[in-house]
């Protein structure tokens, strides 16, 4: 790489991609709305329908923001997690974070069976799920940084991560054991993975929270350039080391904690745009990665949706199935033609 | 640098385990010092100390008469360099990318090089001879190139003490007196003290200004020429396997 490279090309490039990927997701859905009709509608034009402006401003519009969030978040903190634990295959899913929101989300709708004779209304909504699944991804999030204030090796954290997983999915299956066929479909449904169910004001919430989880991300920058020297390289060059992981664990659990609780479980995004990122900027210096990763994740999560709701017909695909079907062959395509999955 | 009666090893909170102690030295600028001993007498633990990545036990450790202890972590940053065993935690960092991370001390919160900063990176570059591989990742480099680099990245980190741990191992006999000869070329010509560990024990009495020899019982400080006459390296090793001939400097195996 020459020193003083800015990428300024392909930033230009990722920003018109995720223009028209976004234009392109609005301008699909499960009714057909002419393209001149959606521009019209989006620019508030009076010529629109009704019923066209109602659907691109209550529905589609806050579900392409909801993509380019999710993807962009998920990304970052895909990103965070395979620099703090020097490990290529670090995810959102590796920490167990998802995992806690999966465990908060299958409490609440396949435990309220449970309580359902004491309780007299239907405890299930997208609200009480969001807040539920965002307190499960949190709880596994504090416990693995108690674990982590205690073990000093970030390796040892990872498979601490993994161990989380595993608990919470035992849960989950212990509970789908239990539960009636009705509250097992809903948690499935969930666990699919969707973006399309937001209203503006929990768009709002989830915008804030992936916000705040990518200043506290660009915060960490620094450290993290420092960290891919290593943990003993970092302190050396006066990066303090505590602050930073702190600073890089509340990141990345925000992000992935955060989305997975609005937009359910999305597999390989986290895991596989950081690495396809790399195919275009041949650098590891963070100020370029980030936003870069930033912007490849929205332009990705567009795609798959686009693709998932099967334009022009009633029914949609599970965002999750698409996802992995593009994700993993992406991942084994990098081990096998690379040869390597760097970092 | 000084240390005075330096304690080292690990442990927790009032469970501590002694590696090593009491320690002694001063080393002046423009010096170049190694610290030999056998595996596990603690002498990559004494530079780690000595960088303060690990704490210490006892004793004192000063630069310039003045304790490190009262020095934030970017002061010190400044101050000491360190070239360690640990493998990089991320190959795919290039050349120049690795000898930049070696100005965080003194860039801006999001690590922005100013022009010192370039300036400081070329010199580095340019003291160790490594500008045909400035471009490379560090994947591509061999073990004697990616240590000449790590050597460039504490140079540019400008610090008046570079500390290395094991500088020569894994290398062929040729490039570990290349690479020890270069730490004395940049001690003498640039006025930091250099101090590192080895096991070349032979080359190091021959290139070494001072030498701290870590023993069981005892650690000694000197040139090397005085700890010769002393007999420190006889005692390094049990005599009935390998013996020192204090007229050519070098060890023998007993047969």
């Amino acid at each position: 790489m020459r020193p003083q490279k800015t990428y300024f090309i392909p930033f230009v490039l990722l920003l018109v991609v995720l223009l028209l990927c976004f234009g392109i997701n609005v301008s699909l859905g499960s009714v057909a709305i002419p393209l001149k009709e959606t521009v019209n509608a989006f620019l508030g034009n009076s010529a629109a329908q009704d019923s066209s402006t109602y659907i691109i401003w209550n529905y589609r519009i806050p579900k392409a923001f909801t993509a380019v969030l999710v993807g962009g978040g998920l990304s970052v903190s895909g990103l965070l997690m395979q620099t703090f634990f020097r490990n290529p295959l670090a995810g959102p899913f590796v920490l167990g974070i998802s995992s806690g929101a999966s465990l908060g989300a299958a409490l609440l709708i396949m435990g309220s069976s449970l309580f359902s004779g004491l309780l007299s209304f239907n405890l299930v909504n997208d609200v009480s799920l969001a807040v539920v699944s965002s307190m499960g991804s949190f709880a596994v999030l504090l416990s693995v940084m108690v674990v982590a204030a205690k073990v000093k090796d970030s390796m040892a954290l990872l498979i601490i991560g993994l161990m989380f997983g595993s608990i919470t999915a035992a849960v989950v299956s212990v509970l789908s054991y239990f539960t009636d066929a009705q509250q097992l479909q809903q948690y499935i449904y969930w666990s699919f993975g969707s973006i399309g169910h937001l209203s503006w004001a929990q768009l709002a919430i989830l915008g804030t929270i992936v916000i705040i989880g990518m200043i506290l991300g660009i915060a960490s920058i620094k450290s993290l350039n420092a960290l891919l020297l290593g943990e003993n390289y970092a302190r050396s060059l006066g990066v303090d080391i505590k602050k930073s992981r702190f600073l890089i664990i509340i990141a990345a659990g925000l992000l992935a904690g955060g989305i997975t609780a609005f937009a359910g479980p999305i597999a390989f995004v986290g895991l596989a745009v950081p690495h396809l990122t790399r195919q275009i900027f041949n650098t590891t210096d963070h100020k370029i990665l980030v936003p870069a990763v930033t912007l490849y994740g929205a332009i990705l999560l567009l795609i798959c949706d686009t693709v998932a709701q099967l334009p022009n017909s009633a029914s949609m695909l599970p965002l999750n199935a698409v996802t992995s079907v593009v994700g993993a062959p992406v991942v084994i395509w990098l081990l096998v033609r690379k040869r390597k999955m760097v970092f | 640098m000084e240390a005075h009666g330096l304690r080292i090893g690990y442990g927790q909170k009032k469970q501590w385990k002694t590696v090593a102690g009491e320690i002694d030295f001063t080393l002046l600028q423009g010096e170049l010092a190694a610290i030999v001993g056998i595996n596990g007498i603690g002498k990559s633990t004494l530079l780690r100390t000595l960088g303060r990545v690990q704490p210490k036990l006892d004793g004192g450790i000063f630069l310039d008469g003045l304790p490190i202890d009262g020095l934030g972590p970017l002061a010190l940053a400044s101050k000491i360099s360190m070239v360690l065993t640990e493998p990089l935690a991320s190959k795919n960092l290039a050349v120049w990318e690795l000898l930049a991370l070696g100005r965080q001390p003194y860039t801006n919160w999001l690590g922005t090089l100013a022009s010192e900063d370039r300036s400081k990176i070329a010199l580095a570059i340019e003291l160790v001879g490594i500008g045909d591989l400035q471009y490379k990742k560090c994947y591509e480099l061999s073990d004697g190139q990616l240590q000449k680099v790590m050597i460039a990245r504490a140079l540019a980190q400008d610090t008046s003490i570079i500390l290395l741990d094991e500088p020569t191992s894994h290398l062929d006999l040729y490039h570990k007196v290349q690479i020890l000869k270069l730490l004395g070329s940049i001690a003498h010509e640039t006025q930091k003290t250099v101090l590192f560990t080895t096991h070349e024990i032979e080359i190091a009495i021959q290139l070494c200004d001072k030498m701290l020899v870590m023993d069981r019982e005892e650690c000694y400080f000197g040139q090397p020429c005085e700890l010769i006459l002393q007999g420190c390296f006889q005692k390094l090793f049990p005599a009935d396997t390998i013996v020192f001939d204090p007229d050519t400097g070098s060890f023998k195996v007993k047969k």
